[in-house]
């Protein structure tokens, strides 16, 4: 019923798989599934947080866990959407970033795009090392 | 004018996708890959005294908060407008449903850190 009592039946277009029908779209929507890629991970690292707090036992059983089939194939599934999302907000970030100018000229979009790899690349070595060599 | 809380959600979402940029595959590729499967790094990197040791660090103890209480605001702040794409307009519940989440899983993460001791 609308508000001056004439009953009607609006037409509402329905958004059942609209952006299934547009490949512009499939895309755009991978990219946002990639938040809930980062989302699962965020719960695996805080249970395993959990189970670090409660003990030695209890971080072995998640780490037990990690070794299951299921928890490799989905943290490869994990590791593919931490790539897209890695490649779609350094692809975005020359728009978001304010304009940088250097020389005078503005900085290109490739080079900021290229900068934020390269940090991502000198912060995954670090990762890497710092796991191999950390001792506490 | 009432102020808004969208830039406070804005600036927590742009340091998570930022930080899960920079770290996010490395992460993910270590403790949810090579450390199960024996890759790459020696055995034990994720042992329990080095874990243990990790969180009780003040650096590790910054680190892992800001990682996961970060990644958890990100993904909230982008679920919470993607589920516009797919029929769910804005709603407080929502809106509950998504930084709620965050919050949760921040208060979880902290009490957890807390626990483990310094």
């Amino acid at each position: 019923m609308s508000r001056d009592g004439v009953a009607r039946r609006p037409y509402l277009r329905t958004m059942d798989s609209w952006w299934r029908r547009n490949p512009y779209f499939v895309r755009y929507m991978a990219r946002e599934a990639t938040a809930v890629a980062v989302a699962v991970y965020a719960l695996v690292l805080a249970a395993g947080l959990v189970c670090l707090a409660q003990g030695e036992a209890a971080w072995n059983a998640w780490l037990a866990a990690l070794r299951t089939l299921p928890a490799v194939a989905l943290h490869v599934v994990l590791l593919v959407a931490m790539l897209v999302h890695a490649q779609s907000w350094f692809a975005i970030m020359p728009k978001t970033l304010p304009m940088i100018a250097f020389g005078g000229r503005r900085l290109p979009a490739t080079a900021i795009t290229r900068a934020g790899w390269a940090a991502t690349l000198a912060a995954s070595g670090a990762l890497l090392a710092a796991a191999g060599w950390w001792r506490p | 004018m009432k102020r808004s809380g969208a830039p406070v959600f804005w600036l927590l979402f742009g340091a998570g996708g930022m930080l899960s940029a920079l770290l996010g595959p490395a992460l993910v590729f270590i403790t949810g890959i090579a450390v199960p499967l024996g890759w790459v790094v020696p055995s034990g990197v994720m042992g329990y005294p080095r874990m243990r040791a990790l969180a009780q660090h003040p650096v590790g103890k910054s680190l892992l908060f800001a990682v996961i209480a970060l990644f958890a605001w990100h993904a909230a702040h982008r679920i919470f407008h993607s589920l516009h794409d797919l029929g769910f307009h804005k709603s407080m519940l929502a809106k509950l449903a998504c930084y709620g989440g965050a919050l949760a899983l921040t208060l979880v993460t902290a009490a957890a850190l807390l626990l483990v001791g310094f």
